[in-house]
């Protein structure tokens, strides 16, 4: 208690924004997120969250500056709205999407940050409409925003052919979800897409 | 077994008679150490560094300061019951301590390439092999410099300078370094059109870049009060030659830079058969180098004068080996609260078991001075005895215990780091039909790696990670892309070079795989390999 009424004294807040102690309970219940990292993380929000209303928008992301110069900044921004039912996102919301990126234990298993939610966050950074494979133009689409501007079409549709070549297992020249998973079988997603966050 | 040969033969040459000058400190920090040097920071995983640049560095520094006063003041202690024979001082024995307690790259290198651990475990044991010679250098420059003035004339301001020419060497170094690394990738941009001194530059640029620093070590260093008392005493030369210890590290951001701007970011600069001129001289030099060291380390065993001291042999290498562990055990409990991938307790004993001593502490006994510090050779034989101990009996038997403790090695997935870097490897293992290495170097699995690494940066920022990893890369990498790339290399189009240098690997391993089935391409006179490969690709996509 003592942390939250401090944490409002230094962001400022208006008290109907406060973290509840049960609200941070029912959160590190669901994400596995302990509680310093809650509140961190709130402050973190509320942080972000220019209108004061507990719910953050898209343009509440991209003002990050750091995200807007992310060539997949805008994509990352919309996976957080996967969860969300209108244009805006609440706390726990937002917290679900990031307990994906918490670090697997495995004594502890947590349906949201298993490898399979990993691989599924990284598939939806490809996948825009939502059909569970990924086409040519989709990866092209990829392709085209981490390279740049200025490189032959030619060139990139070559790399896009080759690599659905690749992980195309049926035949059908899409990625599905199970063939992306296959493609990477052997790397350490359960490393590489895990971030220590701060207590 | 390159110490044996070096035995063998300072005994051959003693029986006949003949003086061999032992290896003089100006020898082996101005020919001998660069080479080993620039190859290890040439070819030094840039990636695996970085991200574990945190922990490295609380080694280098805290580790070896910790175990340096800790030998330090334990061999005073113990001397104190005069089982030594004779008084030792305080600032002797740290003195003393302070050489032999830095990791040394040489020896790591011999031994840890052959082992094959796991790539955390190497890097984190050789970067700060790597990086711990500013801290060395400095204890042992502050020891000496005490010990000239006895310890009642010690202000405490001494103390302060001590402090701050660190800072000076291993900042000053890095910028110097990255300075002539900037430099040279932009002197590279303006010599494609004479391929020949093409390979030269890095090696050009690097020396001086290991020079400058001397130099600017030399008069950065003046400055300071308690460095300016020993300078008036002691003789000119060999402080000059000392100085130049630290600065093998000076060479290490340039080569960084060097090569990443050779390679890895831009290989347009460079032509390919530059690249492979460049990275075979370093391996060769660098090689030769070592051989060279530990011929002439052997040869000194036999051919110096020698003052044995069983006891303060005996408690040098139990105390190196205890306080080792101690500090590995308490800064890895530290660093596995911010470590996403945590040091078990076998790594840490492979760590702690791994800090060899080397070269680099024998040459640094070497140059001490005997008029200030008579029990120079008492000195000098017990780190010959502790560097034998430890490439010996811990270098040898590292290996058993990998093996015993079941270390995660290094998997099958991770090439070995030689091959990747001379980029046979793909070809090779190809050739050996290892369907699952050949596999990994997919474009799809690159692809894949870099939205992760750009999906775990935007992550980063939306959180506020304070220096994520991630998020320092992508900043990084932005920059680069937007500001430095323009400027030093010639075509600047590619954001990820990294990419397209795949794909067109991949592309020519289809071909050669394809013509070694004998396959329907047909090579017509005259048609260059660029437009077979074209073919090949249109005609395997048309599939």
């Amino acid at each position: 208690m003592v942390c939250v009424v401090s944490l409002k004294i230094i962001m400022g807040n208006k008290s109907s924004l406060m973290l509840q102690p049960e609200e941070i309970a029912e959160i590190h219940q669901e994400t596995g997120f302990s509680p310093s990292q809650i509140e961190r993380l709130y402050s973190r929000f509320t942080n972000l969250d220019k209108t004061d209303n507990g719910t953050l928008s898209r343009e509440d992301f991209l003002r990050i500056p750091e995200l807007a110069i992310n060539p997949l900044g805008d994509r990352i921004v919309h996976a957080f709205f996967n969860e969300a039912y209108d244009d805006r996102i609440n706390f726990r919301q937002f917290m679900r999407v990031l307990s994906r990126f918490r670090p697997v234990k495995k004594n502890k298993e947590n349906k949201l940050n298993s490898r399979e939610e990993k691989l599924r966050f990284a598939f939806k950074m490809y996948d825009l409409d939502d059909d569970n494979k990924i086409s040519r133009d989709e990866l092209l689409a990829v392709l085209h925003m981490m390279v740049g501007a200025n490189i032959s079409e030619e060139q990139l549709a070559n790399i896009a052919d080759r690599t659905i070549l690749e992980a195309d297992g049926d035949g059908d020249h899409m990625i599905s979800f199970e063939e992306f998973c296959s493609t990477l079988e052997r790397t350490d997603v359960e490393e590489k897409m895990s971030i220590r966050f701060l207590h | 077994m390159l110490l044996l040969v070096g035995v063998a033969l300072g005994l051959v040459l003693f029986s006949v008679g003949m003086v061999v000058g032992p290896l003089t400190p100006t020898v082996f920090f101005f020919f001998m150490l660069p080479p080993i040097v620039f190859d290890a920071g040439y070819f030094m995983p840039n990636r695996l560094f970085f991200d574990n640049i945190i922990t490295i560095l609380v080694y280098a520094v805290i580790g070896t300061i910790w175990n340096a006063l800790a030998i330090g003041v334990s061999l005073w202690a113990v001397g104190l019951t005069g089982i030594f024979g004779y008084e030792v001082s305080l600032v002797e024995m740290l003195l003393f301590s302070s050489i032999i307690s830095a990791v040394d790259p040489v020896a790591v290198l011999a031994v840890f390439e052959e082992i094959h651990v796991n790539e955390v475990l190497y890097i984190i044991v050789f970067g700060e092999s790597l990086l711990n010679d500013a801290v060395t250098v400095v204890l042992y420059h502050m020891f000496e410099g005490y010990t000239e003035m006895g310890i009642p004339n010690i202000l405490p301001i001494d103390y302060f300078s001590g402090i701050a020419s660190f800072f000076v060497v291993s900042l000053g170094g890095t910028l110097i370094g990255i300075i002539f690394g900037l430099f040279t990738a932009f002197i590279s941009k303006h010599t494609t059109s004479v391929p020949v001194i093409e390979p030269m530059f890095p090696f050009i640029m690097g020396y001086m870049s290991y020079l400058t620093a001397e130099m600017f070590h030399l008069s950065g260093i003046l400055s300071y009060n308690f460095e300016h008392e020993i300078f008036s005493k002691c003789n000119l030369g060999g402080h000059f030659r000392n100085t130049a210890v630290t600065d093998h590290k000076y060479i290490i951001p340039t080569t960084y830079l060097l090569r990443n701007y050779h390679e890895k970011l831009c290989p347009e600069n460079i032509s390919a058969k530059s690249e492979i001129t460049v990275k075979y001289v370093t391996k060769m030099l660098a090689t030769a180098s070592e051989t060279i060291i530990f011929v002439v380390l052997g040869v000194s065993t036999v051919n110096d004068n020698h003052e044995w001291n069983t006891w303060f042999v005996l408690f040098s290498i139990l105390f190196c080996s205890i306080y080792r562990a101690i500090g590995v055990i308490v800064l890895s409990f530290c660093l596995n609260k911010f470590r996403l991938h945590q040091l078990n307790g076998v790594e840490q004993f492979i760590m702690s078991y791994g800090g060899l001593r080397g070269a680099v502490a024998f040459a640094l006994a070497l140059i001490i001075d005997k008029r200030i510090i008579p029990s120079k050779d008492m000195m000098v034989t017990t780190t010959i005895a502790v560097v034998y101990f430890t490439v010996f009996v811990q270098g040898m038997t590292i290996k058993f215990f990998v093996r015993i403790l079941k270390v995660p090695r290094k998997s099958d997935k991770s090439i070995s780091m030689n091959e990747r870097l001379h980029g046979t490897w793909a070809l090779n293992a190809f050739k050996r039909k290892k369907y699952i290495i050949w596999k990994l170097l997919s474009s799809s699995i690159l692809i894949n790696e870099q939205v992760m690494d750009h999906i775990m940066g935007g992550i980063e920022e939306v959180a506020d990670q304070f220096l994520g990893n991630y998020k320092m890369r992508d900043r990084f990498k932005y920059f680069n892309n937007k500001y430095l790339r323009p400027f030093l290399t010639n075509n600047s189009a590619v954001n990820e070079p990294k990419i397209f240098e795949t794909h067109s690997r991949l592309n020519l391993i289809d071909a050669v795989n394809r013509v070694n089935e004998q396959s329907k391409v047909i090579i017509e006179p005259g048609q260059s390999f660029s437009t077979l490969m074209k073919n090949y690709t249109e005609a395997n996509l048309r599939q």
